[in-house]
C-alpha cells in the first residue's frame, strides 16, 4: 500500500506528520502525491479505510498551521461531507487522500489524530448506569 | 511441576476467539495481533464467508466502502489468523465448549434483528418489510433470499424511519437499473426492480428535523443529486432560522443547508420522486378493499413540536391535538411499506449461563465499560474503582466490540476507532498481567483451568456435531467462484444466495 513516486532531485517538496504520540516526522516527496499514500508509504498510523475514495474519514489529517490552510483549495462537498464524520474534527481538518502535494505546500506540518477514544473517567460512569 | 507448568504457560500463544468477522472483529483482530505478538485469534463468524455487514448491509453501489475488505483479507495472511466459518456460535456450538480453550473471548456479532414499530399490519406477509430484510435480499443475503418482495403492486413507497439505511432503501427503489446492474446486487434484486412499479418513495419520520435526521450528509446528497428524480421542498416553518443554523455544530449547519437547498431536478421532467416527512407517527396499515393483497395506505397520527423552542435537537414531540379534541391523523397512499426503525443486537444463547454475562435488552448491548471490557452490573466479577470513586465490576477474559458493544449506529469508521479501543484494551490487560504475575497469563481461566489449545481444542467437539467449518482458504475459493460468475454478468461479482451453494464450491 501506499505508492509514490519519489522526488526529482531539485524538486523536493517537504512535508511533516505528527503521529499520535507527538513525535514529529519529515520526509521528501514529490508533487501529485496524497498524504495517504505518503503516510502509508513511510508506516504511519493512517488507515485509508476506503482505499483513499472519500468515502470513510480514516484518513484525517490536521493541518498545523492555519495561515497555510487557508490558502489550500477548499474541500470538496464530498470532502466535507466525509469530515463531518471525522472523529475529533477540527477548524484545519483534511482528509489525507484528498490532499495532494503541491510546491504552495511545501514545509506543511499534519497531525495525525489518535484512532481510539481516550475516555474519562466520566464517561466510564455514564456507560456503566 | 509448578514450576513447568510456568514456564509451559510462558511459551504458548495468547488465545483469543472473536466472535463475528464483521468490521469490529476484524479491526480489532488487526490491533491486537499489531500489538500483542503472541496473540493467536481465531475468528468465529456463523455464515461460510467474512466480513458481515460490509458485504450484506452496506450497499451494492457503495463499492468504496467496502474497500476496508482489502484490509481484512490482509489480517487473514497473518499466520496468528485463522478463520472458522459457518459455526453459529452459541446455537450449533456452546460457548462453553470454548471457553477452556481461550484466554479471552471478544464478541464482534453485530445486530442480527430489527426494532418492530409494534402497529396493526405490521406483520402482513406481503406488501409488508424489515428495511434489514430487504436489503439483506438485494444484498444477496442466505437469510433472506426468498424474502421476494413484490414491487408491483403500486407506484407508492412508504419508508418509516430516517436514517442510513432507510435512505439505502430508497436510493436502490429509486436508482437507475442500469446503474445498479454494474454493482455486485443480486442477480433476482435486478429482476425484481425490473419489474418495480414504485414511482414515489416517502421517507417518514416521527420528529422534526432537528431532532431527528439520523442520516449522514452524503447518503442525502446521493439522493439529491439521482438523474430524473425530484424531492419535494421541505417546509420552511420545520427547518431552523439563520440565527439558529449559525449557533449550530458544523455537521449539523451543513446536513441543515443541504435539507433547506434540496434538489435542482425538476419535479415535471422527473420520472421518479421522493420526500423526507416529518412529525408522523404510524398508526395502521390499509388494504384495498376490493384487493386484499394491496396495501392502500398507511394511517398517520401527526405531532408537534414544542412551540417554546422546536429547534432544539431536544425538543419535545407531542401528538397534535385538534380543537375537537381528537388527535390529528393523516393517511398517505402507499403500496409498499417499509420499516426501518434500527437494528438490535440480541444475547448470544448460553452467553449467561455459560459465562455470566447479563446481556442489556433495554439498550441491545452487551454491557461494557466503554473500553470493550463486559461488565457485570450485579457486582460478580473483578471489582475495579474508577478515578471518580465509583466501582465497576469487569468480567476477566471477556471483551466486546462494533455494534454489540455501542448499539447499532455508527459507520465503519465509528466501528473501526471502537475495535481499536477495545484491542487496545485487551492488549493492556495482557500486559498488566505479564507484569504482574508470572502464573498463566490467560485472562479467562483460573491458572491451571485454561489448556491453550484454542481452536484445535474446539475442533473436536464441533466435529461430534457434524459441522462443515469452512477456513479462509474456503472463502477465497468461494470468492473467487462469484467472481467469476459476476465476469460473465458484467459485474464485480455474483453473489451466491444460499449456504449450500457456497459450500457446493468446495465440494
Ligand atoms: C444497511 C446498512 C448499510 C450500511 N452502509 C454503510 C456505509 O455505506 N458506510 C459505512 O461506513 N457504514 C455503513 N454501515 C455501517 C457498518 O456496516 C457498521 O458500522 C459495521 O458493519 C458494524 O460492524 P460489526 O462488526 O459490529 O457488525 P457486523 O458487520 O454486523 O458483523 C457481525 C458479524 O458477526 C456474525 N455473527 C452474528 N452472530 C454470530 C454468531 N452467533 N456466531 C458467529 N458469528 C456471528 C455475523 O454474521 C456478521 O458477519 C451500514 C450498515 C447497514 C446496516
Ligand atoms: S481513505 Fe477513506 S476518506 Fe480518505
Amino acid at each position: 500500500h501506499g505508492h509514490i513516486t519519489p522526488p526529482k532531485p531539485g524538486e523536493e517538496i517537504n512535508i511533516s506528520f505528527i503521529d499520535k504520540d507527538g513525535e514529529k516526522w519529515d520526509f521528501q516527496v514529490a508533487e501529485g502525491d496524497n498524504l495517504l499514500d505518503i503516510a502509508q508509504a513511510n508506516d504511519l498510523e493512517m488507515e485509508g479505510a476506503c482505499g483513499g475514495s472519500c468515502a470513510c474519514s480514516t484518513c484525517h489529517v490536521i493541518v498545523e498551521d492555519p495561515d497555510l490552510f487557508d490558502k489550500m483549495e477548499e474541500p470538496s462537498d464530498d470532502e466535507n461531507d466525509m469530515l463531518d464524520l471525522a472523529f475529533g474534527l477540527t477548524e484545519t481538518s483534511r482528509l489525507g487522500c484528498q490532499v495532494i502535494m503541491t510546491k504552495d505546500l511545501d514545509g506543511m506540518v499534519v497531525r495525525l489524530p489518535s484512532m481510539t477514544r481516550n475516555l474519562q473517567a466520566s464517561d466510564f460512569v455514564e456507560k456503566k448506569r | 511441576l509448578q514450576r513447568r507448568q510456568n514456564s509451559h504457560a510462558a511459551s504458548r500463544p495468547f488465545r483469543v476467539a472473536v466472535v463475528g468477522s464483521g468490521p469490529a472483529g476484524f479491526y480489532a483482530t488487526y490491533r491486537l495481533l499489531g500489538k500483542v505478538e503472541d496473540a493467536v485469534v481465531d475468528m468465529y463468524e456463523k455464515l461460510p464467508v467474512p466480513f458481515g455487514l460490509a458485504r450484506y448491509g452496506v450497499a451494492p453501489d457503495h463499492p468504496e466502502v467496502k474497500n476496508c475488505e482489502d484490509k481484512f483479507n490482509e489480517v487473514a495472511t497473518s499466520p496468528r489468523f485463522n478463520f472458522i466459518g459457518n459455526v453459529e456460535l452459541g446455537r450449533e456450538l456452546s460457548l462453553e465448549s470454548l471457553k477452556p480453550h481461550y484466554d479471552a473471548i471478544l464478541f464482534a456479532y453485530g445486530a442480527a434483528k430489527d426494532k418492530e414499530l409494534g402497529i396493526p399490519g405490521e406483520k402482513a406477509l406481503r406488501n409488508v418489510y424489515s428495511a434489514r430484510a430487504f436489503v439483506g435480499w438485494y444484498n444477496g443475503l442466505p437469510e433472506h433470499r426468498d424474502l421476494a418482495p413484490d414491487l408491483t403492486t403500486g407506484e407508492e413507497a412508504v419508508i418509516i424511519g430516517q436514517g442510513n439505511v432507510a435512505l439505502d432503501v430508497a436510493r436502490i427503489l429509486l436508482s437507475d437499473l442500469d446503474e445498479l446492474r454494474k454493482t455486485d446486487i443480486a442477480e433476482y434484486a435486478v429482476e425484481a426492480l425490473a419489474k418495480s412499479r414504485v414511482k414515489r418513495v416517502r421517507v417518514v419520520g416521527r420528529r422534526g428535523p432537528m431532532q431527528q435526521a439520523a442520516f449522514t450528509i452524503k447518503e442525502l446528497r446521493e439522493l439529491l443529486q439521482l438523474p430524473s428524480v425530484s424531492f419535494d421542498p421541505i417546509p420552511k416553518d420545520l427547518l431552523p432560522p439563520d440565527a439558529v443554523l449559525s449557533s449550530l455544530p458544523r455537521a449539523q449547519k451543513r446536513l441543515m443547508q443541504l435539507l433547506a437547498k434540496g434538489s435542482t431536478n425538476d419535479p415535471a421532467t422527473a420520472t421518479k420522486s421522493w420526500s423526507l416527512d416529518f412529525l408522523l407517527s404510524p398508526q395502521s396499515l390499509h388494504w384495498s378493499p376490493i384487493h386484499p393483497y394491496r396495501l392502500s395506505h398507511v394511517k398517520f397520527s401527526r405531532n408537534e413540536l414544542d412551540p417554546s423552542d422546536p429547534y432544539l435537537a431536544s425538543a419535545k414531540v407531542t401528538p397534535k391535538v385538534l380543537s375537537s379534541g381528537k388527535r390529528a391523523e393523516m393517511n398517505i397512499p402507499a403500496n409498499i411499506f417499509f420499516r426501518s426503525v434500527g437494528y438490535k443486537s440480541l444475547p448470544l444463547p448460553g452467553m449467561e449461563e455459560d459465562l455470566g454475562i447479563h446481556f442489556d435488552p433495554d439498550r441491545g448491548i452487551i454491557p461494557n465499560d466503554g473500553f470493550g471490557r463486559v461488565i457485570n452490573p450485579s457486582g460478580l466479577g473483578e471489582r475495579q474503582v474508577l478515578p471518580d470513586g465509583s466501582v465497576i465490576s469487569h468480567m476477566p477474559g471477556l471483551y466486546c466490540a462494533g455494534w454489540v458493544k455501542r448499539g447499532p449506529t455508527g459507520v465503519i469508521a465509528t466501528t473501526m476507532t471502537d475495535a481499536f479501543t477495545t484491542a487496545d484494551t485487551l492488549a493492556a490487560d495482557i500486559q498488566e498481567r505479564k507484569s504482574h504475575s508470572d502464573a498463566e497469563l490467560s485472562l479467562l481461566n483460573e491458572p491451571g483451568h485454561g489448556t491453550g489449545l484454542g481452536w484445535e481444542g474446539v475442533r473436536p467437539e464441533a466435529e461430534r456435531r457434524g459441522l462443515r467449518p469452512t477456513t479462509w482458504q474456503d472463502w477465497q475459493r468461494i470468492d473467487s467462484a462469484e467472481k467469476a460468475r459476476g465476469q460473465q454478468k458484467g459485474k464485480p461479482r455474483d453473489k451466491f444466495g444460499r449456504v449450500e451453494e457456497m459450500l457446493d464450491v468446495l465440494s
